[in-house]
This record gives C-alpha cells, structure tokens and sequence, in this order.
C-alpha cells in the first residue's frame, strides 16, 4: 500500500487539514490584533478573505477532476469541507465590509450594493452560495436525492461571477485575476469536454 | 523670542486672524535678517511661535534640508506616520501593489536629473533639477492627501510653489494649460515592462490652476529627501485634487493650447475626469467618494467625512464657480 492511500485513512488527517484552511483567517486576525496589516489594515483583511474565498472555489472545483485523472478516491470526502471553508471565507469578507467598512449602516450597504456593479455581482454570488451550504448535510443531500447535484452545479455560476467581481474591483492590473481566470477556465473546460463526450 | 509671519495668503488657511495681524510686506521680506540676527532658525522660530501639528515622532523626521521654512499650511493636522507614507504607494512604474514601490524603487537613480520645458513659454530647453532648485525657496507644507480609492493621508512636504517656478519659464498668452510627464524607463522602473497604463503617465493642469498658490513642487517629505517611492526627485501635489494627479518623477513640462492628455483619463474617461477634483458628491463609478479612510487607522475608528475640494475650498472654489462639477468631475 502507497502512502498516498495509507494517509488519508488515518483519523488525524480530516482535522489537520481543517486547520491548515484555517490559516489565513488566523493569520489576518492576528495580523490585525498585532497590527501587522499595514497602513490599511481594513482593506487588506477584506481583501484577503475575498482572496481566500476564490481560492477555496478554485479548490473545491479542483476536486472532482483530480480525483477522476489521478484516482484518489479519497478526495471527495474533502469536497465538503472545502466547500464550507469557500463559504465561510465569503461569510468573514462580506461581515468585515459591513462591519469594518461599512460599521453596519444598512442604508449606505443597500445603496453601495444598487449603485455599484462590483458590488452587486458578489453579493449575488454570495446569495447564490446559501442555499449550497444550507443543503450541505447528509441529510439534505439524501432527502434532496438527484436534484442535490442539480442544486450543487450552482457553484459553476458563482465562481464566474466572483471572478468577475474581482475583475471589476481592478483598476489597470489585471494581471492576478487573469491568471485566476486561467485556472478557472481549466477547471470548467474540463467539465464542459465531459458533457460533450457524453 | 520668535516671530510668526502671516500673509494675506495664509490668511485664508489660519481662520480667526485679523487683517492687522497679517505681517507687513517690508516685516515679511525682512525676516529672513531678523532670523538672523536672533541667531534662530527659521523653523526654531515656528516651534517657539506656534504650537506645530501634532508631529511624527522626532526619530521619523530628518534634517536634510538646512534652514527650511516652515508654514502655516496644515496646522493642527495630524500625521500620517513616515513609514505608513511611504509604504503604501500607487506608483505603478515599480508596481501596482501597494507595497511594491517601496519594494522596487530602490535602486532608482535620481542623480543627474533633469527636465525639458517645451511649448508656449519663452524659456524653453532641458534644465538640470539644480539649476531649478537653485532658484526655490524651500518650505515645508502639511497638505491633506486624498486618494481616488478612498483612503487619505497628511504628509508634510518640502518644496517650493509651483507658480514660481513655472513663471521662470515665461509661459507665452497661448499657454492654457500646463503638461506634466513621468520618466520612461523600463529598465529602472520594472512596472513599466507592462502596458499595465498607456506610459508614459501624463497628467496635466489649466493654467490658473497651476498658478494658484496651493500648487506645490514637492522634493522632500518629513524634513528628508522624497523618498523613490514617492516621487524623486521631485513631484507635484495639488491637495485639492485626488492623489493620481499628483504625478511623480518629472522629466517634463509642456505648455499646450489644448486640454493635455492624462493617462487614468485615456485609460477610463468615464472614471477618473481631466480635473479629478476631490468631491463627496461625485461618486467613482466603482466606490463611493463620500468618505475615507485615513492611513494608520485601525478597525475601530470611523472612517472620515470627505471635503469638496479636499477642504480647500476656500482657495480653488472660485477657479469652478461656473461648471458642473457633475459634468466635469
């Protein structure tokens, strides 16, 4: 037996991963307690959760293929985890701009979601996002059946529309999101070429 | 022992002093004599005087300007501290992070340097920043800076007045308005190996916005020499106007007939307008202009209410008392 299959069958494995996802929370908490975020510490942690929320979609999207091309079963029992950490990354970036940015004026979050594209476009993503979570259970998954993949395939929708909430944040640098914007059209091409050969 | 000078044009600034209080011209022309002959400095004079702006701390302030005049511009604000002023840049010739011209500039060679006049002036040709230099009086000037992305900070600059210096060059009756453009480089400034902005960057001012007195050639900052990031050698700083006006490292001024092209305008006219006037009323189409955010802030502090004109209104309100600001944002 290779050690690629022996590891993840040890208990300890599902939480040691669950810390490592719960790094960069801790690394801009502590950052901010110890004022280690720089001259614009509000921006930079909203930023940076914004960045760890794509980056679990892009994870999360990262599974399904992986596990397909390089038959590591085991991969899918992470699929949830990774899932909900997207979700809680996308939960802590929208609170700390309500609450940071915002300090909690509903008229003025109201107003900046109507007024500005950016904005709008990833609290539509995060909508989106909800019910995926909320259907997360091995409850909801069995009682739901078949139209929980249905349901699930939403993530497709939402990982463009927050690439596409971060493309619009940019000012002249698309550099960063460009190359987001590669891997994320690698990852749905890939679904996209197995629907055709269907 | 100390004296405080106060012109009419500082009188704007100071609010509460009395037309008898404004120093006298011949006292004025003086004081540099009677500094002298008390045997102070200038600036041990001011701080004698008057209670200085709440300082960055003295180990941040440098001393590499000798006998710099200090003025009543900016009294009572609070500083930005030096390392958050010069770590968090837009200067995108070393970068588009905000750390990355503190990173990148720093082997930037800013010795010789020199700049080309061109255009509707009679003293037209390339001076070396010495010879400019040579003739300014320097100063230092606590200017609130306001940024297009919402986030400000006051700096104290050393430098000399824009209009002096753009006089020198006698701009001709067709000179409406006044070009500025950045050094191109690409092989000390890494930034511009990309065409991240069409280089290289240009902005511009019309001529009586140039000439007003708040216009400031900037060459210092904290009492030191403008740090690469920043601009060096030298930059200029309208505090009225968002911050990417405000273009760095010049290499050249040109006096045009014509509305100048400015590069964030070429990139996204709908966004960033020729005159770029900071206005809480007139909303960047991706955020919000009503407030901002001071530099050095932590969670808890509220963010800042933002002033028409950045809060010089007092100064530059009159070079727009007939447009629509709306229009020409």
């Amino acid at each position: 037996m290779q050690l690629k299959e022996i590891l993840p069958g040890l208990c300890f494995f599902k939480p040691i991963i669950f810390i490592i996802c719960l790094l960069p929370f801790a690394f801009f908490v502590s950052g901010a307690i110890n004022q280690q975020l720089g001259p614009n510490p509000v921006e930079s942690m909203i930023r940076g959760f914004g960045d760890w929320a794509f980056y679990f979609i892009l994870i999360g999207l990262t599974i399904s293929p992986a596990r397909k091309l390089f038959k590591l079963n085991w991969l899918i029992q992470y699929r949830r985890m990774i899932g909900l950490f997207a979700f809680f990354y996308v939960c802590i970036h929208f609170s700390s701009y309500i609450w940071f940015d915002q300090y909690f004026d509903v008229v003025k979050i109201i107003q900046d979601i109507i007024k500005r594209p950016f904005i709008a476009i990833g609290f539509i993503s995060f909508l989106m996002l909800v019910p995926l979570a909320l259907t997360s259970t091995n409850k909801m998954m069995r009682r739901l059946k078949k139209n929980w993949g249905r349901l699930h395939k939403l993530i497709y929708p939402v990982s463009i529309l927050t690439l596409l909430h971060y493309f619009m944040m940019v000012k002249a640098d698309y550099l960063v999101p460009g190359v987001l914007l590669v891997i994320l059209s690698i990852l749905l091409g890939y679904r996209l070429i197995q629907i055709i050969q269907k | 022992m100390s004296i405080i000078i106060k012109t009419a044009r500082t009188h704007n600034l100071e609010q509460g002093i009395k037309p008898s209080e404004i120093t006298s011209e011949f006292a004025y022309l003086n004081r540099r004599d009677f500094i002298k002959q008390s045997g102070i400095l200038a600036g041990a004079a001011w701080a004698g005087g008057l209670s200085l702006p709440a300082m960055a701390s003295d180990a941040e302030y440098g001393d590499d300007f000798k006998g710099l005049i200090k003025t009543p511009y900016g009294k009572g604000e609070s500083l930005t501290s030096f390392s958050d002023a010069t770590t968090y840049n837009n200067f995108y010739e070393f970068g588009t992070g905000k750390k990355d011209p503190a990173a990148n500039a720093q082997e930037f060679v800013t010795e010789p340097w020199s700049i080309t006049v061109e255009g509707e002036a009679n003293k037209t040709g390339t001076f070396h920043l010495e010879d400019i230099l040579k003739h300014a009086q320097m100063e230092e000037r606590i200017y609130r800076f306001r940024c297009v992305e919402a986030w400000s900070m006051v700096v104290p600059w050393v430098g000399f007045s824009l209009a002096d210096m753009l006089k020198r060059f006698e701009p001709n009756s067709k000179a409406k308005y006044v070009e500025f453009e950045t050094l191109y480089d690409p092989k000390q400034m890494p930034g511009q190996k990309r065409r991240v902005l069409d280089w290289p960057y240009r902005d511009g001012l019309r001529m009586d916005e140039a000439m007003n007195p708040l216009c400031f050639m900037a060459v210092g900052l904290y009492g030191r020499d403008l740090p690469n990031q920043n601009g060096a050698p030298i930059r200029l700083v309208v505090p009225w106007k968002y911050g990417f006006k405000n273009i760095k490292s010049i290499v050249k001024i040109t006096f045009t007939e014509h509305q100048p092209v400015c590069t964030w305008n070429t990139t996204a006219a709908s966004e960033y307008g020729f005159y770029s006037n900071v206005n809480p009323d007139v909303d960047h189409p991706r955020w919000s202009q009503a407030t901002e955010r001071k530099l050095g802030s932590n969670f808890w502090e509220p963010k800042t209410k933002t002033q028409l004109y950045n809060g010089y209104g007092e100064q530059v309100a009159h070079l727009y008392k007939d447009m629509d600001l709306t229009k020409y944002f």
